[in-house]
């Protein structure tokens, strides 16, 4: 029974260990929807995504989906300045899709020998075009809102993917007696549920996807929230996969350095 | 030259060399030169340890190597990372993206951080029960606070090199409480910030300043082992060792326990930075930053948490910051505050549980500051930070005198060796008070 | 596991110390033994294969990796001028070489040259008169003159580093000097008879 004492102590170390992060940090979490935001707290619902899970991985055909969503919908609008169409080989394309796919955009290039900046069809190199030429552009486009970059916007919004399909499918009348602020549209996720973006997706096939699959709006909602999952964070995959190897090894390791210790400190006792 | 004086050169030499006891001749020619391999045999080969450790005299080790981690990853990601506030942003996102497993080497570096505070609040926190802090050792505990108060910093710093939301309005708010200093208060801000507003020049010298502390760091933790390789180490009972059945030498028994030990925490780091690297973390920081909009709810990194509650508790700004300021400056005093001669808490019955709920209560003080600035949590906050210092000022101090030790056992030998004899001998049940330390 | 894990028949030595296991005593320490071996081993492993993504992390990123090639219009170059374009951080020199400079590119034996190559497999076929080679002297790195017309060009008329003395003629081999390689060429294709994309 003794010798299982400091295999309980290590235990109750590596307990300590990993739960005082997250003892501190509920009080910071639990911060987020606090009384204090002066609007009722709704809780996001839970959607079930390809990438959910510690084994889950990017459902690549939505994914791709989720991209035809945002170069024909989301794009008029929000840029995702971080990404390049050559990033896009992460979700299945080909380069040579790629690079067909970059030649139908027209990018800003130069200057040129005579110092003038011209157009020039995209390359895999290249970012992905922006909507607008700067902040200030975009805020005069769209009565005075911001429209946020895309790139990181899963990991920018507690909730996540979660969060930006409710956003999306959300919108609604907004229930009697409240009433919306001139160009305001009612959302009931939404924190203070009066957002300037009107309903991007609104009626079922409006997007023709390519493969085929039934554009409904939920369905365009959990296909583009899958690509931004994937776009904020293309990592994912090595990232989880690297982890199961990297915690099957130091276990491994831990078993190890542990009847070294114990042989080294037998002659003690 | 005459012989003689050639052959006293030689003797003078040979006077002047390391008596080094190494077997390998290259090896020895340059520690008799450069002792520095006898140095690492005595300090951690044969150096006298209590053979009491429990698993709590690993984190010292663990804090050395997450240190190490830490400056690693650093000094690679500063290869990387741009630090003007037009590219910060966006050449953390290409070190996300593009560089070669930049994404491992910066959540490594992000999550590494909220690691070597976990870590190094179990070190002190295990000196605070165990008494490790008294005499001898005052001034092995200062250069440890010293330590904590840098990381501090460093942490700080680094985290609005990123340039996101929270990286701005944190800089901003905690370059403010410097404003609360009369007269001098808001010259030093600006000074502070090299302009009139946290912007690129403060960017630039948090960055400057993010990787020289570090280096600080090693050169306090380097006298932090000297001294505690004066004194010796503490250990559960808190009594000194008395004879050679009291001590192992450090290698191989406690290399070996804390290789194991590191092996747990590399684990759990693993666990942070593979699967949830973000969960630390918040969701504003991945929005650049923006000096026209502060995000509706400022909360600095979960371990700035408990004195960021105590900054808040007080209504008044500078006392505050004054107040914020003492919570870490009052623990420069703690080994004079103590008066008991005994050091661990297994012997002090009341002390021992108001030091618990002084731990408990150091985790509400975490948890309020996460909540937001509004009743019952200020209330909560200000009765925290009431026990928070009356532990300190008032328990320690005067409890001392009137509380009764339990008998100290009469040598580490005896209590360990009775222990693992069988019999359910109660530690030091034979034992004599120990003397005046 | 447990058969690893457990206590060995206890010893009780007098004064541990780390000497104290001794390889000719039983099988407890040649067990300490290989388990240390192993553990060594795997230890190694670890920090071996965690020291890569350092290392690797220094290697060029996706996106230098994936550089723009850069588009050349060689409409506006006359003959007997030359242009110079950035490519990979890099000058690419693109010069119209006069009939002249070609035949006398050509006429030189082969086997006479330090770094022997014809003329011919400097340039794209039926495009004799457009030579591109990578602005950077193979000796240590310096930009040779020659791009300008009031450049000196060497002795062979082809371009001439400053820093050590190295001559390159109208195709851009070395002649003399200290420059071990001729010009290296550039990956470039000709996109249409008036424009080179390099890269």
């Amino acid at each position: 029974m003794r010798r299982f004492v400091p295999t309980l102590k290590a235990a109750a170390v590596a307990a300590v260990l990993a739960l005082a992060p997250v003892a501190f940090d509920q009080g910071a979490r639990a911060a987020e929807g606090g009384p204090e935001s002066g609007h009722d707290v709704i809780k996001i619902p839970n959607t079930d995504f390809s990438f959910d899970g510690i084994f889950g991985t990017f459902d690549r055909a939505s994914a791709q989906r989720g991209f035809q969503v945002y170069k024909e919908v989301c794009a008029a609008c929000h840029s995702m300045r971080h990404l390049s169409y050559r990033h896009l080989t992460g979700i299945g394309l080909t380069p040579a899709q790629v690079q067909a796919l970059a030649s139908q955009f027209q990018v800003q290039d130069g200057p040129n020998d005579n110092g003038e900046m011209f157009e020039r069809p995209a390359r895999p190199s290249d970012h992905f075009r922006r909507p607008f030429a700067n902040d200030a552009a975009a805020r005069a486009a769209n009565n005075g809102a911001l429209p946020p970059d895309l790139s990181v916007m899963v990991k920018a919004r507690e909730g996540g993917a979660d969060y930006l399909h409710a956003l999306l499918v959300g919108y609604s009348d907004p229930p009697e007696g409240i009433t919306i602020a001139e160009g305001m549209h009612y959302n009931k996720y939404f924190p203070g549920h009066q957002i300037a973006m009107a309903p991007p997706l609104n009626t079922d096939g409006q997007v023709t996807y390519v493969d085929g699959t039934n554009a409904t709006v939920d369905q365009m909602a959990t296909d583009i929230a899958t690509f931004l999952a994937w776009a904020a964070e293309p990592e994912l995959e090595q990232r989880r996969a690297m982890g199961v190897r990297m915690i099957i090894f130091l276990t491994i390791l831990a078993g190890l350095a542990y009847a070294v210790k114990r042989k080294v400190w037998s002659d003690l006792h | 030259m005459a012989d003689s004086h050639h052959e006293t050169n030689e003797h003078n030499d040979v006077r002047r060399l390391h008596d080094s006891k190494v077997a390998n001749p290259l090896l020895r020619w340059i520690d008799q030169r450069m002792p520095v391999i006898s140095m690492i045999q005595l300090e951690y080969g044969s150096f006298p340890t209590p053979r009491n450790f429990n698993y709590f005299w690993n984190f010292g080790a663990l804090a050395m190597v997450t240190l190490a981690i830490m400056i690693a990853t650093g000094v690679v990601l500063s290869m990387q990372y741009a630090a003007h506030t037009m590219l910060a942003f966006d050449s953390v996102e290409r070190i996300m993206r593009d560089v070669n497993y930049g994404w491992l080497l910066r959540y490594a570096h992000a999550n590494g951080a909220s690691m070597f505070f976990i870590v190094t609040y179990i070190h002190m926190w295990r000196s605070l029960h165990y008494g490790s802090y008294k005499s001898p050792r005052e001034l092995l505990w200062m250069l440890g606070v010293v330590l904590f108060i840098l990381m501090m910093a460093t942490a700080f710093m680094g985290y609005v090199l990123p340039w996101g939301q929270m990286s701005f309005w944190g800089a901003t708010v905690i370059t403010n409480l410097f404003s609360a200093l009369p007269v001098v208060g808001q010259s030093i801000v600006t000074w502070l910030w090299g302009g009139f507003s946290v912007d690129n020049p403060t960017l630039n010298r948090f960055f400057s300043l993010h990787y020289l502390l570090p280096f600080v760091i090693v050169g306090v933790t380097f006298l932090h082992v000297v001294a505690l390789h004066i004194t010796g180490s503490n250990n559960p009972l808190g009594i000194e060792p008395k004879t050679k059945q009291d001590t192992i030498p450090f290698h191989p028994y406690y290399t070996m326990k804390d290789s194991f030990g590191i092996v747990v925490f590399l684990i759990v780091y693993a666990v942070l930075v593979f699967f949830m690297p973000n969960y630390l973390g918040h969701p504003d920081n991945y929005i650049p930053a923006n000096p026209l909009v502060t995000p509706a709810h400022i909360v600095p990194e979960w371990y700035f948490l408990p004195f960021y509650a105590i900054l808040r508790a007080v209504p008044d700004k500078l006392g505050g910051v004054v107040l914020m300021g003492g919570a870490l400056v009052i623990l420069f005093f703690l080994p004079w505050l103590d008066s008991s001669p005994v050091r661990s808490m297994r012997f002090r019955p009341i002390t021992r549980w108001l030091f618990l709920l002084w731990t408990v209560n150091f985790f509400v003080l975490g948890y309020v500051g996460g909540k937001p600035a509004e009743q019952p949590y200020i209330l909560i906050a200000q009765i925290s930070t009431a026990y928070y210092f009356a532990y300190f000022l008032v328990i320690l101090p005067f409890l001392s005198k009137f509380e009764r030790p339990l008998p100290l056992p009469e040598s580490i030998a005896h209590a360990v060796l009775s222990r693992r004899g069988g019999g359910p001998l109660p530690a030091g049940a034979t034992a004599k008070p120990m003397e005046k330390a | 596991m447990a058969d690893v894990l457990a206590s060995p028949p206890k010893t009780s030595p007098a004064e541990p110390g780390p000497h104290h296991a001794d390889p000719a005593h039983g099988e407890g320490p040649v067990r300490r033994d290989f388990l240390k071996l192993a553990t060594g081993a795997f230890t190694a492993v670890g920090v071996g294969v965690m020291a890569w993504p350092f290392i690797h992390s220094m290697n060029p990123s996706q996106d230098v990796l994936a550089l723009a090639s850069t588009d050349v219009e060689l409409g506006p170059i006359a003959v007997g001028q030359a242009v110079t374009v950035m490519w990979r951080g890099k000058p690419v020199f693109v010069r119209r070489r006069t009939p002249q400079e070609i035949q006398e590119a050509r006429a030189v034996p082969v086997g006479e040259l330090p770094d022997p190559a014809t003329d011919q497999s400097r340039v794209k076929p039926g495009k004799d008169e457009w030579l591109i080679v990578i602005g950077i002297c193979t000796h240590l790195g310096c930009v040779p003159l020659g791009q300008k017309p009031t450049d000196a060009r060497g002795d062979y008329g082809g371009w001439f580093c400053p820093c050590h003395g190295s001559h390159y003629d109208t195709s851009g081999r070395v002649r003399r000097g200290p420059a071990p390689l001729n010009l290296a060429l550039p990956d470039y294709s000709f996109t249409s008879d008036t424009r080179v994309r390099v890269g």
